[in-house]
């Protein structure tokens, strides 16, 4: 066999062993597992969980870029209604807080003017979506670290947030919910929130993505264990930082 | 007859790997993209059924982000090596690129008998090949400034913003298709002996 024919099989060879190698992996490391985390495959998830610690490190000092205020009552973009399945009549709507998950954690029963009553933060900045949108939005509301100081709250490793018919649930890492554009909104673009958006009250957290963002909060807890998230059990990101 | 070396093995194990990396980016990004498809004229909804792109957003968003360090770390040794072999020598454009870059492409389409003088890559060769090292590269920092915008402000401010920085990414992925599908369709006009040195390494000589 000539030297041409000699390196041309072994190359070929070579390279069909390693496309196969290749390929072997990509099995490996897409395979379905239990299915209780959407439809992403558990291999490629704690990419994305390592990813999260890689980028959860720095950011408390890193602002989300601040914007020009868009023009007073300009209908903030929407995407989808989910937890928006009831009205509610901000009269009677509490914000049910719990110091924790536990049996004897501390209750409070918050009404909408007692949190309008705290120090009130306004900021204008971009509103990211996972679809790919972005959009400028401003907002007020109550800081969230000035919400967990005017009521003695406790920190811990995660806070969950549950839209009022249950139907929606994130929850965040400490850190995140601590930096200092983490609001609970109240109002958006100059308006009270308007139902489409999350009225009476809605987080707005643009260090991530919108899907973090819960609408119409009914409920707040805070867990030393990671409370379930309603996108992330659908296949997205849990941490959904930007 | 006979062998003459043409392309180094750490070219030829960072070009192939490149392949399914920047196949696999390219599906997972439009798979991203079909969620919010804005720029007008790309991909009819034929397309979009005919390769099961339809909500798949979750999935796309996991493997981008996962493969995406595959992609840049080879790339990120491809560089390393194109300074340190001395390969930009042969592929970095030089002044008589600009020159015989349209004859070049005259005498590819049959219409000039004479092929410029060249060395181991033809103008052509080095000012596309360029490209794509400057559409690598700006993919994934356009990459890094859509993905972390807040981490990495000031990464996206340098691409004139998020829209702009996700508008780049864009066509980016839309240029390295186009040179993918004219990249391939050279390779299949040049032949055998052309394609087996991608592989095997070298070339044969019949002189």
């Amino acid at each position: 066999m000539s030297e041409g024919r000699r390196r041309t099989l072994l190359s070929f060879s070579v390279f069909a062993l390693g496309a196969g190698i290749l390929f072997a992996a990509w099995c490996w490391w897409t395979a379905p597992g239990g299915g209780e985390e959407g439809d992403i495959p558990p291999r490629l998830r704690q990419v994305l969980e390592w990813n999260s610690r890689l980028w959860a490190s720095p950011p408390s000092h890193r602002l989300s870029v601040l914007k020009p205020e868009p023009p007073a009552g300009k209908i903030p973009r929407t995407n989808g209604d989910l937890g928006l399945k009831n009205v509610v009549d901000v009269n009677l709507w509490r914000l049910e807080v719990y110091s924790d998950d536990s049996a004897d954690a501390r209750h409070l029963q918050l009404s909408l003017a007692e949190l309008r009553a705290l120090p009130r933060t306004t900021f204008s900045t971009e509103f990211r979506c996972v679809e790919g949108w972005s959009e400028d939005m401003s907002f007020a509301g109550i800081k969230f670290t000035d919400f967990m100081k005017a009521y003695g709250l406790q920190s811990k490793k995660y806070v969950a947030l549950v839209s009022v018919d249950g139907e929606y649930y994130v929850s965040i890492d400490m850190e995140s919910m601590e930096h200092e554009q983490t609001l609970l909104a109240y109002e958006m673009n100059g308006k009270p929130l308007l139902h489409q958006n999350g009225a009476p009250l809605r987080l707005v957290i643009p260090i991530k993505y919108g899907i973090k963002n819960l609408k119409q909060i009914g409920k707040i807890y805070f867990s030393d264990t990671r409370p379930p998230d309603y996108w992330a059990e659908q296949g997205y990101d849990w941490f959904a930082g930007l | 007859m006979r062998l003459v070396e043409k392309h180094s093995l750490s070219l030829r194990i960072v070009h192939w790997l490149n392949v399914p990396f920047l196949c696999l980016m390219i599906w997972s990004g439009i798979l991203i993209y079909w969620a919010n498809d804005e720029y007008p004229g790309f991909f009819p909804d034929w397309f979009y059924s005919a390769f099961h792109i339809n909500n798949r957003l979750a999935e796309g968003m996991a493997v981008h982000f996962a493969v995406g360090w595959l992609f840049a770390l080879n790339g990120f040794v491809y560089l390393l090596w194109f300074f340190i072999s001395g390969h930009w020598r042969e592929l970095l454009p030089t002044t008589s690129t600009f020159r015989y870059a349209w004859p070049t492409v005259m005498h590819d389409l049959g219409l000039h008998p004479v092929a410029p003088p060249q060395g181991k890559f033809n103008a052509m060769q080095r000012l596309v090949y360029t490209s794509v090292i400057v559409l690598c590269v700006l993919g994934v920092l356009s990459g890094f400034a859509i993905y972390k915008p807040v981490q990495l402000g000031w990464l996206t401010a340098c691409f004139g913003g998020y829209r702009a920085a996700r508008f780049m990414h864009f066509l980016v992925m839309i240029s390295l298709s186009g040179i993918v599908v004219l990249h391939v369709l050279q390779v299949v006009r040049a032949g055998w002996n052309n394609f087996r040195a991608m592989i095997a390494g070298f070339e044969v000589d019949d002189e």
